[in-house]
């Protein structure tokens, strides 16, 4: 067995054996290594690295930047030179660095590349900060002093614990403002418009008498200038708060010496990167994480939270399976437990079983034409007039993504539990029938019962894949933006006309429609992770019942 | 009760009972009910597609008319037209008195008269019917344009339209044969620079005029810079002009049917560029007339053919006039040709009383009927295209509703090339809308279905060997230990968002492999020697060293190979391109002529392929995985080695189950929505080239369906695109499931 000759052993077809080995390592890697890149690069979005200063001098300028490594590459010289920069002639290859430069409002550049040639030692500055700002982005700079109604306050070494007490006072006010406006003034707009529909269903409606008619839209013009006055009010203390949120600022000076002054209301939060203990990178890093999981989107969603994206998928997915379970689970039942099993049972359940296969873009387009412009069209005939031409249910929205979603994943759900069902022991069903049950007492009370897990299952199952649709979505009731949830403390409380935004589109849309793709990338990746989480967390929890089930119709049965 | 008695009274009993069938009734009520309904839902999917295509293919429909004798002065009609809100129809008589009046019943609504000056009209041109710009020719040599056009008021919340006629330039008529000949022919058209008027005299010279309009600065009115030009060589026996919106090309046919073409585009010296020969002998063309646009122009001959021109740039960059298409004939001579107004559609009427529907892109004939037994002198066709009017020899007017929805659609003009207005060539393209209102749509789906095909293609070659094989691997040669952790960690990809994926195609591995492209061919090459070797290396390896890892681990060892060959290659990517491509791979590659694309087929390809592993992988393990032991046993009993097994009896048995496997995953491929459109340029090409991009239906689907106006073509057409994927998929995947419940009774017989 020492050494066998060459030509043998690949005769023996060991090497084959490798080879087809190797298709599996390799399929392994991919799995493995994409979890790791979504991980790695999501996870990193909220951990603050070191603020880099240097000096980049090329032929033409000398330039101080001051900035956050993105990424590192080494590539051939030649596709450098092509770009315009200047290299060694003897040169082949070029190790380069892409700065986030932050400062978009100055410079209009916030990532660059920089070749390693040009750059002096990197330096750690201590008293650089990061600014994450509310509009134009991060801010890179050194700080100066601290301003209350243009008198500084604190200057030096203090000005940055002065800086972080007035930042907290200013989140708070904005924090109020944005409630204000969003809960306060949202819901007099919202009652004003109601009452415009209200005056045009009351011209619509044709059985009142003029008199009548005069006499409800007066009443309904008291109601709105009422709910105007309230809106002034509203919008003084709005006012008021905006004001005094703009008292305090602060001033810095960027790389290349220019000082600027910062209004703190424009600031979320300010870090002393380099100066931090791993503890206190930690501490922030929690916090970025949780303003990630639960505030709004900025800046064209480049920035900023993902809050209503995971309200909306979770929300969406709910409904659905409000839909879903009820009709999979009957459907099942009547394939296994009712009907005749023949050919006609066959066929339906291989049909059953295909739709799983049929390309979801299909149900978008089915759930476009058929729910959103036949069925909401026809609502909004019906009940809806006043508002018309504008649609009410007539438009994609959250209900219409539901319902679509529901009949894709129907199939998952009916399959599945049809499994459940046939794992049933015969034994289990004929006790039952013959200790004198109904065949409804012995389906509810002994057979649903015992299938409840493998239920359960498909309808994980069925979640985890409509969580992670896109294609359907895009055409029957995701947006890149909403600007209310679909549940808000206004009658009925729950909107189902809404659009709703969702994570899956919202990679789709700031990953590949977004202005700066660039700025954006971090996020996506720290989105792509909370979906992929989501959908993972699900599926091992419907292969965990599962496998818990197969155990113990397994011990049953022997 | 309970307490009262173990046993059940006789009474309480039977209503017991009773509500125990009741419940046992409505529990199989619902059920069925359910069961029904889900099965009804899933159909209903199917059904309301079918509908909602359906319509693409139905003929146009024409409804009973109302007919009548022409209302107005009694000289006769030169010319019926429509208004442009529809409520109107307009007749304009020899003695170039406008009428307006109601279709439905005649009445009259408004009379105007041109003013002619004590002269004779002796011809009339009209322009594009949505300029509804006409001119009459005089006896004296001069002509007048004018403008049929409405007033819209609302009152009362009704709308009212008041019609009048309008004079661009100017109520007088215009001098525009100095001799003072009389104007036997005309042509007018408007387009974004003026309007020109073309004629020929009765001493059979040929004019042309032209209105150049400029915006004046203080008041805001047009005003109209006029220049005459008379053309040389002139054709004899001029029967028809023609003039184009960019007033660049003047057409004219003569009595042998021949038809010249004429450069205008500057009058002062116009050049007669080509002519052609299009009548039979013996015939003459007896219409003529442009489409929407003006770029393509229908002749109807004394024959009753309709053939459609237009300019076709040659070699030597010169327009020559090219028959484009033949739509079917009619019986005998057309009298008049109108297109619609914002469609490239038109109306012919001929001597034999047939009104015929055609539509240009798709070479279809909607309708083809005769309407009358007289001679019909003329058409027009509603600007909404609702509704159609024609007008016969003895002057009776008729008006009926027309039903012509989807013409542009034909199976000619989806599947087969077309030619295009303004190509060079019959082509496949897709290109569904465009800024400009003439603008032909194009919807040829063979670009989609190639494109489909292709990612499909690529996808299934990256994934097809790596699913099977790893499925053959792991069902039959890997150790159960590993198994265990192998297959879910597969399956589980299954579940991966391809938003995910798509995304990590499109802004992750589409810029890393456009850098890297030296380290992806190598790998390709080096990453089956490099196995290869390692299993030589482990068979050589002194035996107590390989005792550590039992057989069934050769995957486990092969992770830390692959991994630094991945790493060595990515490694000297850059100085391979150093080396041999110059400093970029990718610049050579356009250097040696490949088109290269960023997002191309080869990125689909991996991403997709991705997608499509753990599907095939498996249903693939399943099968091979039951193979029944005794066969495999048996063959290794008579001396087989396992990889001889493999082949001879393995695969052998469970070929039916791969291929259901592959099916499924190719179904898969087929549909994907969003890795193909985050990972590919989408843009429409027909070729094959791994290094460019595709645009699939589904992703067509995705991108296009949103802004799609619903009930039209377009929308219907999408409609279409997502049934045949529907149908496609559908059938791929009964055919592998009958495949494996085929496979499964055969297993179970072995």
């Amino acid at each position: 067995m020492k050494s066998i000759p060459l030509r043998a052993w690949f005769k023996s077809g060991d090497p084959w054996v490798w080879l087809i080995g190797g298709a599996v390592s390799l399929s392994l890697i991919m799995v493995v290594g994409l979890l790791l890149l979504i991980g790695v690069r999501g996870l990193g979005h909220f951990w603050q690295p070191p603020i880099v200063a240097t000096t980049v001098t090329t032929a033409d300028q000398t330039r101080h930047i001051l900035g956050v490594i993105r990424s590192s590459e080494t590539l051939p010289a030649q596709s450098v030179r092509e770009a315009g920069v200047d290299v060694p002639a003897d040169q082949d290859l070029v190790t380069r660095h892409l700065f986030h430069l932050g400062n978009r409002d100055l410079t209009g550049q916030d990532f660059a590349w920089f070749t390693e040639e040009h750059m002096s030692a990197f330096e750690t500055p201590a008293d650089a900060i990061v600014l994450e700002r509310r509009e134009w982005g991060n801010f890179y700079g050194h700080l100066r002093a601290v301003i209350e109604d243009g008198v500084v306050v604190a200057e030096g070494e203090s000005a940055f614990e002065a800086l972080q007490a007035r930042l907290q006072r200013s989140n708070q006010l904005i924090a109020d403002s944005v409630r204000l406006e969003r809960y306060e003034i949202g819901r007099i707009n919202r009652d004003i418009e109601r009452q415009r529909l209200e005056q045009r269903r009351i011209e619509l409606n044709l059985q009142l008498s003029d008199d009548e008619r005069a006499a409800r839209i007066a009443a309904s013009e008291v109601e709105i200038a009422r709910l105007n006055a309230e809106y002034d009010v509203l919008f003084d203390e709005l006012r008021a708060l905006r004001t005094s949120a703009r008292r305090d600022a602060l001033m810095a000076v960027t790389s290349d010496g220019q000082e600027v002054i910062i209004d703190l209301a424009n600031v979320v939060r300010a870090t002393q990167a380099n100066t931090m203990s791993v503890m206190d990178k930690l501490v922030e890093y929690g916090a970025r994480f949780w303003n990630f999981m639960s505030g709004y989107p900025r800046e064209a969603n480049t920035e900023g939270g993902i809050f209503p994206a995971i309200f909306g998928t979770v929300m969406m997915v709910f409904i659905m399976s409000i839909v879903v379970t009820p009709f999979g689970v009957l459907a099942a039942i009547y394939l296994r437990e009712y009907a005749k099993q023949g050919p006609v049972t066959r066929i339906v359940r291989i049909s059953v079983n295909n739709l799983a296969g049929v390309p979801s873009i299909v149900f978008g387009v089915f759930g476009l034409g058929f729910f959103v412009y036949f069925l909401g069209g026809n609502l909004d005939q019906l009940f809806f007039p006043e508002a018309l031409p504008a649609p009410t249910f007539g438009s994609p929205g959250l209900i219409w993504a539901s319902l679509t979603l529901a009949l894709l994943t129907l199939p998952v759900v009916i399959v599945s539990t049809e499994e459940g069902l046939t794992r049933i022991p015969r034994a289990m069903r004929e006790g039952s029938l013959a200790l004198g049950a109904t065949k409804a007492e012995t389906l509810w009370k002994v057979i649903v019962p015992v299938a409840t897990p493998a239920m359960m299952t498909g309808l994980i199952l069925a979640v985890a894949r409509a969580a992670g649709e896109v294609a359907p979505l895009m055409l029957v009731g995701v947006v890149k933006l909403a600007p209310n949830l679909p549940v808000d403390g206004q009658f009925p409380y729950i909107h189902l006309e809404r659009r709703i935004m969702h994570l899956g589109f919202h990679i789709y849309d700031v990953g590949f429609q977004s202005p700066n793709a660039e700025a954006a990338r971090p996020l996506v990746y720290a989105t792509a992770l909370v979906l992929v989480l989501l959908i993972l967390v699900l599926n091992l929890t419907a292969i965990a019942i599962r496998n818990r089930l197969r155990e113990r119709y397994r011990s049953d049965s022997e | 009760m309970r307490h009262a008695s173990a046993l059940i009274s006789a009474l309480s009993n039977a209503a017991l009972r009773r509500r125990r069938r009741r419940h046992d009734r409505g529990t199989t009520v619902m059920v069925s009910v359910a069961g029904y309904g889900v099965v009804l839902s899933l159909a209903l999917i199917f059904i309301f597609l079918a509908i909602e295509v359906l319509p693409l293919l139905r003929n146009a429909g024409v409804g009973d008319p109302v007919s009548y004798q022409v209302p107005g002065p009694d000289a006769p009609t030169v010319h019926i037209t429509s208004e442009r809100y529809q409520a109107l129809a307009v007749r304009i008589t020899d003695q170039a008195d406008v009428v307006f009046f109601e279709p439905n019943s005649g009445e009259v609504v408004h009379i105007e008269g041109l003013n002619l000056d004590a002269a004779q009209v002796v011809s009339f041109a009209a322009a594009e019917p949505r300029s509804r710009l006409f001119a009459v020719g005089l006896d004296d040599g001069r002509v007048v344009v004018s403008r049929h056009a409405d007033d819209v008021t609302f009152f009362n919340d009704e709308q009212q339209v008041i019609p009048k006629l309008e004079h661009p330039l100017g109520s007088q008529p215009l001098l525009m044969d100095a001799q003072g000949a009389a104007i036997t022919h005309l042509a007018i058209q408007e387009g974004a620079t003026g309007i020109a008027v073309a004629a020929t005299t009765a001493d059979g010279r040929l004019l042309l005029s032209r209105f150049s309009a400029r915006r004046s600065f203080l008041t805001g009115d047009t005003e109209y810079v006029t220049s005459n030009h008379e053309l040389t060589s002139p054709p004899d026996a001029v029967t028809h002009l023609l003039l184009d919106i960019t007033m660049r090309i003047l057409l004219v046919a003569d009595e042998r049917g021949t038809l010249h073409y004429y450069d205008v585009s500057r009058p002062a010296a116009a050049q007669h560029l080509d002519s052609r020969q299009i009548m039979q002998p013996g015939h003459r063309i007896s219409a003529l007339s442009y489409l929407l646009g003006t770029v393509s122009v229908i002749v109807g001959g004394s024959d009753g053919s309709l053939q459609q021109y237009f300019l076709v740039r040659d070699a030597d960059n010169i327009g020559r006039l090219t028959q484009v298409r033949e739509f079917t004939a009619h019986p005998l001579a057309i009298r008049a040709i109108v297109p619609e107004f914002s469609r490239k559609g038109f109306a012919a009427v001929d001597e034999g009383g047939y009104l015929g529907l055609h539509y240009a892109t798709s070479a279809r004939t909607l309708r083809l009927r005769q309407v009358s037994d007289r001679p019909l002198a003329d058409v027009s066709i509603a600007p909404r295209n609702n509704h159609i009017m024609w007008l016969d020899d003895g002057d009776v007017f008729h008006y009926a509703s027309l039903r012509n929805r989807h013409p542009e659609s034909s199976l000619s003009a989806l599947w087969n090339r077309v030619w295009y207005e303004g190509r060079n060539q019959s082509e496949y393209v897709w290109q569904s809308s465009s800024a400009t209102d003439e603008f032909e749509p194009k919807f040829s789906l063979v670009p989609l279905s190639v494109g489909t095909l292709k990612a499909a293609f690529y996808a299934m070659l990256f994934a097809m060997p790596l699913a099977i094989f790893g499925a053959i691997y792991t069902a039959y040669f890997m150790s159960p230990k590993m198994r265990g952790v192998v297959k879910p960690t597969i399956e589980v990809m299954e579940a991966l968002p391809t938003v995910i994926l798509g995304f990590l195609a499109g802004l992750w591995l589409a810029p890393f492999m456009e850098s890297h492209l030296p380290a992806v061919f190598s790998l390709l090459i080096a990453l089956p020697v490099v196995m290869v070797i390692t299993a030589w290396l482990w068979m050589n390896l002194p035996a107590p060293w390989r005792s550590h890892l039992p057989t069934g681990w050769e995957a486990a060892i092969l992770i830390p190979v692959i991994l630094f060959t991945g790493w060595f290659a990515i490694t000297l990517s850059p100085l391979v391109e150093v080396w041999f491509f110059n400093g970029s791979m990718r610049q050579w590659f356009t250097d040696v002529g490949i088109t290269y694309d960023q997002r191309n087929a080869l990125v689909v390809g991996i991403a997709m392929g991705f997608a499509v592993i753990p599907t095939i992988f498996s249903i693939a393990e399943d099968a091979v995985f039951n193979v029944p032991k005794h066969l495999t046993q048996g063959s290794l009993a008579l001396g087989a080695t396992p990889w001889q097994t493999v082949l001879g009896v393995v695969i052998l048995t469970a070929s039916p189950g791969i291929f259901s496997a592959v099916m499924i995953g190719f179904g898969r491929a087929i549909g994907e929505t969003m890795i193909v459109l985050m990972a590919t340029g989408n843009s429409p090409v027909v070729n094959f080239n791994i290094f460019e991009g595709m645009r699939t239906l589904s992703a067509n689907i995705a991108v296009e369906m949103p802004e799609a106006a619903v009930g039209g073509t377009h929308y219907r057409l999408l409609f279409l695109a997502a049934l045949v994927l529907f149908a496609f998929t559908f059938v791929l995947n009964t055919i592998a499931e009958v495949v494996r419940q085929r496979l499964r009774t055969r297993y179970s017989s072995l």
